[in-house]
């Protein structure tokens, strides 16, 4: 058991403070011993808390929002503490102004989504409240849906519900768990597109809970991976998937190859756009997305996908096929893992039998192919 | 005759099942949330009305609230008259008679509401009595409804408790199911028949509305189910 440490940094406006440190008897999913032990410091913006199910990223939101409580620690967001063990503070949920949404939305069955949002405004005068409704429904599109109530509404429009309930508070911070796991991606990221504009006009911190690889790189500004209830990981996702040293931060990266890209040329008529690889001469072929020349994008390959030919391939509708030559080539279990020296580094996996039957030995000029959707855009 | 004794017993059974609406709300409340390891020991005395024998719980309250009991002493002091072979003895004999029928029905209701809602509504800045009010209350309105109707219709049927407890005095203590009881014993077959078959009909229709509101949609009483 840690003691409670105060982050001095700790009173940068508005920023969240958290140091938890919690024991369970018996752990939600594998009835095992769990404990956690937690610290650090978010400052106004989106962070995203990665980590496989049963890492104890609910218990952190819960710790945050007041719902369970730590065997000690501290949750402080500015100046304002909200948890203190040292000082035996501990403000009741109600009183923390956090906003949550939880997986399950927890929208009320019985009301309207007016009603809803409403509910959180119940010391506002009825013509405040109803200029705040107003104004949150206005941000994330949903004057529709209204006078609906959630059964009657879409998964999306449902999720534009309970963020607006959250959010016309003005909570102090917003805690996301997983909540747009049902959703897909266009209407994700319309979603979060919306979140993001909100932020502009109210900085406050916003932890972002996720197990899913591809929000990751959709949403961070920073990422946090969380391994057995301790935070292994923290910097920009770029960082984090550069130091793949722990279980979890290498299933998150799952792209075994990940480059900084500009963007080119967008060539709408064939779907796809040159993206000129940062530091290096190369270019690759990736899937067409909206950006336009000049922007930087992030490209995720992963090393199972890119195809290794002993000599110069023709005719192939692959749209990248590069010389290199093999720097490292070693076989761990089952997979045979090589360094390819091709402009760029890129690592590549094949079978030992397709190793053998090119005989790839280190120093080997060969040519690697890849599809242009083998080229994951990664960030936005 | 039976009119008397119709109107004696509906008033009974709504006093009573008023008292234990008031009663069920809270209790059933706690019964649902409480982490108190005893609790189940409050469960089990909750429910002790439907197993015992209604002349065993006669028999307890009458002896509780009569003459020389502590209680009775104190009433008789207050208001100069008795409880036993009264009406009030009445309504204090069926509320504990007809307890579970409120309390059960309120508490499984209350239990089955998402403790998420509860977690959601507190984020949200609202007290407990706000949450119980406008999220926990309204949710759970089908089962405190019933745990009315059925302590009502419960309260209507009943014998054993007020035959113990009220005795049979017309106009005072004597309900449809004593006077049934007293019209069989005269051979008074014709009465007794009105009044068993009126009793029946007010009983199913009673159920057949609680189970019709019930259903999903309820007549349109909670659109959200």
């Amino acid at each position: 058991m840690g003691v409670a440490v105060t982050n001095t940094f700790a009173a940068a406006a508005g920023a969240l403070d958290v140091t938890l440190q919690k024991r369970s008897g018996e752990s939600q999913s594998d009835g095992q011993g769990f404990s956690l032990d937690v610290r650090f410091l978010l400052s106004p913006g989106l962070t995203v808390l990665f980590g496989a199910s049963g890492a104890g990223k609910t218990t952190i939101l819960d710790c945050i929002a007041g719902l369970q409580k730590p065997d000690s620690g501290r949750v402080a967001v500015g100046a304002t503490s909200l948890f203190a063990s040292s000082m035996r503070i501990d403000v009741p949920t109600r009183e923390r102004h956090v906003g949550y949404l939880f997986q399950t939305l927890a929208l009320f069955p019985h009301m309207t989504g007016r009603q809803n949002i409403e509910y959180g405004l119940a010391s506002l005068t009825s013509d405040e409240r109803a200029r705040r409704v107003t104004e949150v429904a206005e941000s994330f599109a949903i004057a529709q849906v209204l006078e609906r109530r959630p059964s009657q509404a879409s998964g999306g429009e449902r999720q534009r519900i309970a963020l607006a309930r959250a959010l016309v508070t003005r909570p102090r911070a917003l805690l996301l768990d997983e909540p747009m796991t049902a959703l897909d991606a266009v209407t994700k990221s319309k979603i979060i597109d919306d979140l993001r504009r909100w932020m502009v006009a109210h900085a406050i911190p916003v932890l972002y809970v996720t197990h899913d690889r591809e929000e990751v790189f959709a949403l961070g500004d920073r990422l946090l991976v969380l391994e057995a209830g301790r935070v292994v990981a923290d910097g920009t996702p770029h960082e984090v998937m550069g130091r793949p040293q722990y279980e979890s931060v290498a299933q998150l990266a799952g792209f075994e190859n990940i480059l900084d890209c500009e963007v080119v040329a967008p060539h709408p008529e064939q779907g796809t756009m040159t993206c000129k690889v940062t530091g290096s001469e190369n270019t690759l072929e990736a899937p067409l997305t909206r950006l336009a020349a000049g922007t930087s994008v992030r490209l995720g390959i992963r090393a199972g996908d890119i195809l290794v030919s002993a000599v110069q391939p023709v005719g192939l509708s692959a749209r990248n096929v590069m010389p290199g030559r093999i720097k490292t080539i070693n076989r761990r279990d089952v997979t045979v893992i090589a360094k390819v020296d091709c402009g760029i580094q890129l690592e590549v996996h094949l079978t030992p039998g397709a190793s053998e039957a090119l005989a790839l030995e280190a120093g080997k000029p060969i040519w690697l192919v890849v599809k242009t959707y083998s080229c994951h855009v990664l960030q936005r | 005759m039976i009119l008397q004794a119709m109107f004696l017993t509906l008033r009974l059974a709504a006093v009573v099942s008023a008292i234990l609406l008031a009663v069920a709300l809270p209790l059933g409340y706690w019964l649902a949330s409480s982490r108190w390891r005893g609790r189940f020991l409050v469960e089990a005395l909750v429910a002790l009305p439907i197993v015992l024998p209604p002349t065993v719980l006669g028999f307890y309250v009458l002896t509780a609230v009569g003459p020389m009991s502590p209680i009775g002493r104190w009433y008789h002091s207050v208001t100069g008259a008795s409880l036993a072979f009264t009406f009030r003895g009445l309504v204090i004999g069926s509320v504990l008679y007809s307890l579970p029928f409120a309390v059960q029905p309120a508490a499984a209701a209350f239990a089955a509401v998402d403790r998420k809602l509860l977690d959601a509504s507190a984020t949200l800045g609202a007290s407990g009595w706000r949450t119980f009010r406008h999220v926990v209350l309204p949710l759970s309105l089908p089962g405190v409804l019933t745990g009315f109707v059925l302590s009502f219709a419960h309260t209507l049927g009943e014998f054993g408790v007020v035959l113990m407890i009220g005795g049979n005095i017309p106009g005072a203590t004597q309900t449809v199911s004593i006077l049934i009881y007293d019209q069989v014993q005269a051979l008074n077959y014709a009465v007794a028949n009105q009044t068993a078959f009126l009793l029946l009909t007010l009983c199913f229709v009673l159920l057949a509305v609680l189970y019709g509101l019930r259903r999903k949609g309820g007549w349109g009483l909670w659109g959200w189910r």
